[in-house]
């Protein structure tokens, strides 16, 4: 028995407790800084604003920066340094701008009901506030509140020019019952080019290819989204759309070809995951587990936004459906997007729990919302809920 | 319209395309059972904004570079930290930086003391690191006793939570809770057991030929019993030593595997008597292989280098002290059995085939990793 011992001394050696290590060398790479960060810029806006503290117009300018960059990169990091600069500047005498913007990151944290309250003390400071207006609309819609979201869909076509009323009213409507009509009005509205800007276009298209897939119409939904995405401003959303769409496709090559490399969010991670799964591909596992890891420090930190994904990611990735279902119904109460209502279904059918899905069915009987997909796994449902 | 009223609204449908990770600390504070040793892992995304790492500004964070800021993140992220006991104030010191990884890139780690009186009943801890440049900064706490560890988040709104360490005094309550650890480990752990019965079955009987002859006298089977569990008591306490220091290291999975087989072959020994009179060897053996399963679950506690000695005899005592209770229930029981007729049949043979079973179960259930009987 000594010699076994003495040999499994020699084999294995003392093991090591932790996985924290102090780096050989000098030269050894750390950490990458995010490259589209526009780290330097923003360098110099804060080194300014520490100059002058009381600039507010100069402080805003970050937020809104942080903000813009938090968007592209879907990176929560970016909005909570926007917080951070935001917050002290609103609890003394607040514009209608900053609550605007406080809203805007109150609902980027599925903090509906903060931002609502927001919206509504901008816009009585300012009834003509734009961008209080579009917000409010897309946190109703997301809500599944399609009337609200219409009239203030409805102000904002009368109060701006340009595209974005326009998309907002027919996003609307489409998901209340008249999606062909508002699609074939906003296919005649995109194609005629105007001043939008970047930003604008890449959205109208997103929206356009999604009410295409909804329909049915996979060629021109791909199309739409190619022309979304070839506007070149890089953006998670549309990214994760066609992501989306390539799988649904089992199109799994070129999803893995459109999202090399955009690991660090949480959404992306998940549809490259999901595809190199299919693929059998090396690294799936390894990203099944940094996934795994972010959705535990999200639960620790009581972060509920991403109880969506997480849904998809026990659903699709663990074979999980009765947690995939606790966490899309829990979803759906707070937000009520095609992709909410898709992924409760599944999940639903998954664990075999039919009545968890009469919910989603009621909503989509009452509000007319079309999806083919949607449907399809409505038909499944059929007869099999009480 | 102004330029920013735009991204509003794709804020607005962006929501969906849920995010990257967003910024947490991940901090611990364990008691040794001399002191608290502190461990703060830090983003160095978060530490290039709030200290400043990338100094020629290429966009990537070497290990020179962290060195040389070294002594720049320990005194702003110390200086943002607060830790007192029973409202008095406890010295933090630095010990250095190492780095990991977690799932959204690298980390620092710096390893600090908090020097805190041994006999504080109640922590504050006051966490206020990186707020002020990321709002949505948490800082994910625990607190690591040998009795237990403790979970909280600190956020902008509760920066300060105060911990109760009631009973927390000095050496003795730390190796109370470690024999009640042992205790607990031993009954909850049926193969142990059940590897020791085993081998105490026949502790009354002598085989004599193809036949079980009752021992005539008490010391006889007291130095018997005696012989068995002092030698499972060495073999497994030594191997539970050598595990915990890390000294030894075999994968978990075949150690639970070579336990399953340990009970089989004890219990098999009662049907086939190979080994009547060397069961203590047996015992040794095997016990052996038992005190490294043992000391898994120390090894989960992750204790520090400082508290392991303590943490040990506590578990091991514990352990012990748990069989003993076990075997004073259990040999009366034996003795009168076999005293009675049918005790070689009924509970040697048929008994022991039933043990059998169930190690076998286990053995193909660890070996194979798969899961037959319901947990």
């Amino acid at each position: 028995m000594r010699y076994v011992l003495l040999t499994a001394l020699l084999v294995f050696g003392p093991a090591a407790l932790g996985q924290a290590f102090v780096p050989a060398g000098d030269d050894r790479v750390l950490e990458v800084l995010p490259e589209r960060g526009g780290d330097l810029q923003l360098r110099a806006l804060r080194e300014q604003l520490r100059a002058t503290p009381d600039d507010r117009a100069l402080a805003l300018q970050l937020v809104e920066r942080y903000i813009a960059l938090g968007r592209a990169e879907a990176d929560p990091r970016y909005f909570g340094r926007a917080e951070a600069v935001l917050v002290p500047l609103v609890r003394s005498n607040p514009s209608a701008e900053m609550l605007t913007l406080r809203a805007v990151l109150a609902q980027n944290r599925h903090d509906f009901s903060a931002a609502l309250a927001d919206l509504r003390r901008a816009l009585a400071l300012r009834p003509r506030l734009i961008g209080a207006w579009l917000t409010q609309a897309a946190i109703h819609q997301v809500q599944g509140r399609y009337p609200e979201a219409l009239q203030s869909c409805l102000t904002v076509s009368r109060l701006a020019a340009g595209w974005s009323g326009r998309v907002c009213v027919e996003s609307v409507l489409a998901d209340s019952g008249q999606l062909e009509p508002a699609y074939r009005r906003l296919v005649a509205l995109l194609s005629v080019a105007g001043p939008e800007s970047a930003d604008e276009r890449q959205w109208a298209w997103t929206v356009l290819a999604e009410m295409a897939e909804r329909l049915g119409d996979t060629g021109a939904a791909e199309r739409h989204y190619r022309r979304a995405l070839a506007i070149g401003r890089l953006s998670a959303y549309p990214l994760a759309g066609f992501a989306d769409f390539l799988l649904d496709r089992q199109r799994y090559a070129e999803v893995l070809e459109l999202l090399t490399g955009e690991q660090r969010a949480d959404g992306l991670l998940l549809r490259l995951a999901l595809a190199e799964r299919q693929l059998g591909h090396s690294e799936a596992e390894g990203h099944r587990r940094t996934l795994a890891a972010r959705f535990a420090d999200s639960r620790r930190r009581g972060d509920t936004s991403h109880q969506g994904d997480e849904a998809r990611f026990e659903l699709q990735l663990n074979s999980e459906p009765e947690q995939a279902l606790a966490l899309a119904a829990a979803n759906w109460q707070v937000q009520r997007e095609p992709r909410d209502a898709r992924i409760l279904l599944e999940a639903a059918i998954a664990a075999g729990k039919f009545d968890a899905a009469r919910d989603v069915l009621a909503f989509l009987a009452r509000t007319g919302l079309e999806d083919v997909r949607l449907r399809d796994l409505a038909a499944q449902l059929a007869g099999r809920t009480t | 319209m102004r330029r920013w009223l735009v991204f509003l609204i794709l804020i607005g449908v962006s929501c969906a395309a849920s995010a990257h990770k967003a910024s947490d600390a991940y901090l611990s504070l364990t008691w040794s059972g001399e002191r608290w040793v502190g461990r703060w892992d830090m983003a160095l995304r978060d530490l290039q904004e709030a200290v400043g790492l990338d100094q020629d500004d290429d966009g990537r964070i070497t290990s020179r570079e962290l060195r040389e800021r070294g002594d720049a993140v320990a005194a702003h992220a110390l200086s943002r930290l607060g830790i007192s006991g029973d409202g008095r104030a406890c010295r933090l010191d630095g010990e250095g930086l190492r780095v990991d990884e977690h799932s959204d890139g690298g980390y620092a780690v710096l390893d600090f003391r908090a020097d805190c009186p041994a006999t504080v009943r109640q922590l504050m801890v006051d966490y206020r690191w990186f707020f002020e440049f990321d709002a949505r900064h948490r800082g994910l706490f625990s607190l690591v006793r040998p009795s237990g560890a403790r979970s909280a988040v600190f956020s902008p709104e509760q920066p300060t939570q105060t911990f109760e360490l009631a009973g927390k005094g000095g050496v003795w309550p730390e190796l109370a809770a470690f024999v009640q650890e042992g205790m607990t480990h031993i009954w909850a752990g049926y193969d142990h057991l059940l590897f020791l019965l085993s081998l105490l079955l026949p502790a009354a009987l002598a085989r004599d030929g193809l036949t079980w002859r009752r021992k005539a006298n008490l010391a006889e089977i007291g130095t018997d019993v005696l012989a068995v569990v002092t030698a499972f008591t060495l073999a497994h306490s030594l191997t539970l030593a050598l595990t915990v220091w890390q000294y030894l290291a075999l994968p978990s999975r075949w150690v639970e595997a070579a336990i399953a087989a340990s009970v089989a072959v004890a219990a098999l020994n009662n049907i086939y008597a190979w080994f009547t009179e060397r069961r203590v060897w047996l015992a040794f053996g095997f016990g052996l292989v038992h005190g490294m399963g043992i000391a898994g679950v120390l090894l989960d506690l992750a204790l520090p280098k400082s508290g392991q000695a303590l943490a040990l005899l506590g578990f091991n005592l514990g352990v012990e002290l748990g069989q003993l209770v076990i075997i004073a229930v259990a040999l009366p029981l034996i003795y009168w059995g076999s005293r009675q007729r049918y005790y070689p049949v009924w509970v040697l043979k048929y008994g022991s085939t039933g043990i059998v079973g169930l190690a076998l179960i286990w053995l193909v259930e660890r070996g194979l990793d798969v899961a037959i009987l319901p947990s």
